[in-house]
């Protein structure tokens, strides 16, 4: 039986932990807060907003629900492991973590700080999402903001970068490559 | 070695099945361009589109065994005789040159827009949402095939006259893409949340999909003859597990190393 359920409906500025949680509930979001994304090692899972539901059951055990920022994503299986290794490591009596589809991950999940924090790691974050745009907006690829010099004088070298979520830039005015983590 | 012998039952499993099994052979193929391409984005990229491929059909291999009682998705992919494959012709084909590679992922990719789009009306409730996520990951992959399309097709004479043969000789296998299945007039009375039938059949998505193609074309100042275009003939079979024999090959290189333990954990 569940007993304490806690789910991300929308990104929220101060992170993307819910408000109104119970203690343990809290405790363990703030576990997967430090859980990092293997790619971007800077931003946690919960921030990436990939994590999107956490329940307690009345035996203790943990059910974690995580969603694929893309379906091909290779890391998944690693942030799968790691999720469950650290609330273990924090007293979580049993934990099963599952990868659904159910609340589809597009990049408006990702939390404020956690664009402050892509941006800090040398990435532009992506653009939000204009309103009435369905799907990710790829005009806005085409100016992506510099994450060096916040100029929008780039141009788009290709929507396909080093890894799934990021796309290759280049600025006219720092005169450097850049890469953009992608809308979806 | 036992194969993975049984289909899933019923038109809905059989139907996701064919989109599986394109998009793992289709992500197979792309994926050959990796080292290969003929600048380094387009390495990446074909690369990428391979990646995204093989996603999907892990997506749809899972829900396959979750709510169709399927084997688990890597004896689905991997341990499956050639005559129990579902994908189509033009998936199959070698990677021939970048031309003929372009042309393919353009007509493919353009085809899988469709059906995602129709699939994001279907009642089931975890299809729909899996299509829609899927859809934005495919925009990325016609945003690239177009980008180029259009690039070659206005480029150079030599660039314009190798897309073009290409585009020729695409097409065939192309229009196999929408081959007819058994099962197909039972889903095409299902209904969605909003009262209409979801899938609109082959037949349909093929006018869709030449539709859409022939006015691309135009747009980007190719002189489609519509009736050469039209006399050409479908190639078929894939649907019914009869194949190209570029296939066989394939899988043979694909399920290597899983042949040599099939209940391994990966």
């Amino acid at each position: 039986m569940i007993i304490e359920s806690a789910s991300l409906q929308e990104p929220n500025l101060k992170g993307n932990i819910p408000d109104g949680l119970t203690p343990d509930l809290l405790r363990y979001w703030e576990v997967l807060d430090q859980v990092p994304d293997p790619e971007i090692p800077v931003i946690s899972v919960v921030d990436l907003g990939i994590v999107t539901r956490v329940t307690v059951a009345d035996n203790g055990a943990v059910q974690v629900i995580l969603t694929p920022t893309f379906a091909g994503c290779p890391a998944l299986k690693w942030m799968e492991k790691t999720v469950r290794e650290a609330l273990l490591e924090a007293g979580a009596p049993e934990v099963d973590v599952q990868t659904t589809f159910e609340n589809p991950w597009t990049s408006e999940r990702i939390s404020e700080a956690g664009r402050e924090k892509i941006r800090n790691f040398g990435l532009a974050p992506p653009p939000r999402r204009r309103p009435g745009c369905v799907g990710p907006d790829l005009e806005a690829l085409a100016h992506a903001v510099c994450p060096r010099c916040g100029s929008e004088n780039t141009s788009m070298k290709s929507p396909f970068g080093p890894t799934l979520c990021r796309s290759l830039h280049y600025c006219f005015d720092c005169l450097e490559a850049f890469e953009q983590f992608k809308p979806l | 070695m036992t194969n993975s012998n049984d289909f899933p039952t019923g038109p809905l499993a059989r139907y996701l099945l064919q989109i599986a099994d394109d998009q793992l052979i289709m992500g197979h193929r792309n994926s050959e361009w990796t080292g290969l391409g003929p600048i380094l984005e387009e390495d990446i990229a074909f690369s990428s589109v391979a990646q995204d491929q093989v996603g999907h059909a892990l997506a749809f291999y899972e829900f396959l065994q979750k709510e169709c009682g399927a084997d688990d998705p890597d004896q689905t992919a991997f341990n499956r005789p050639e005559n129990r494959m579902l994908c189509n012709g033009l998936v199959e084909q070698p990677i021939g040159d970048y031309a003929f590679s372009l042309a393919r992922h353009w007509c493919y990719d353009h085809a899988i827009r469709l059906r995602y789009e129709s699939l994001s009306g279907i009642p089931n409730p975890v299809l729909q949402s899996l299509a829609v996520k899927l859809q934005g990951e495919v925009k990325y992959h016609t945003f690239h095939a177009d980008t180029w399309m259009k690039s070659l097709l206005q480029g150079s004479e030599e660039s314009r006259l190798r897309m073009i043969s290409a585009i020729k000789e695409v097409w065939p296998l192309a229009l196999g893409m929408f081959e007819s299945w058994v099962g197909e007039d039972d889903l095409l009375n299902e209904m969605g949340p909003n009262g209409h039938p979801w899938y609109p059949g082959e037949a349909a998505l093929r006018l869709q999909w030449q539709e859409h193609a022939l006015q691309s074309l135009q747009g980007w100042g190719v002189d489609v003859d519509q009736g050469a275009l039209s006399k050409l003939e479908p190639v078929l079979g894939g649907r019914q597990g009869f194949h190209t024999e570029h296939l066989a090959p394939l899988l043979d290189e694909m399920t290597a190393v899983f042949r040599l333990d099939p209940q391994a954990e990966w």
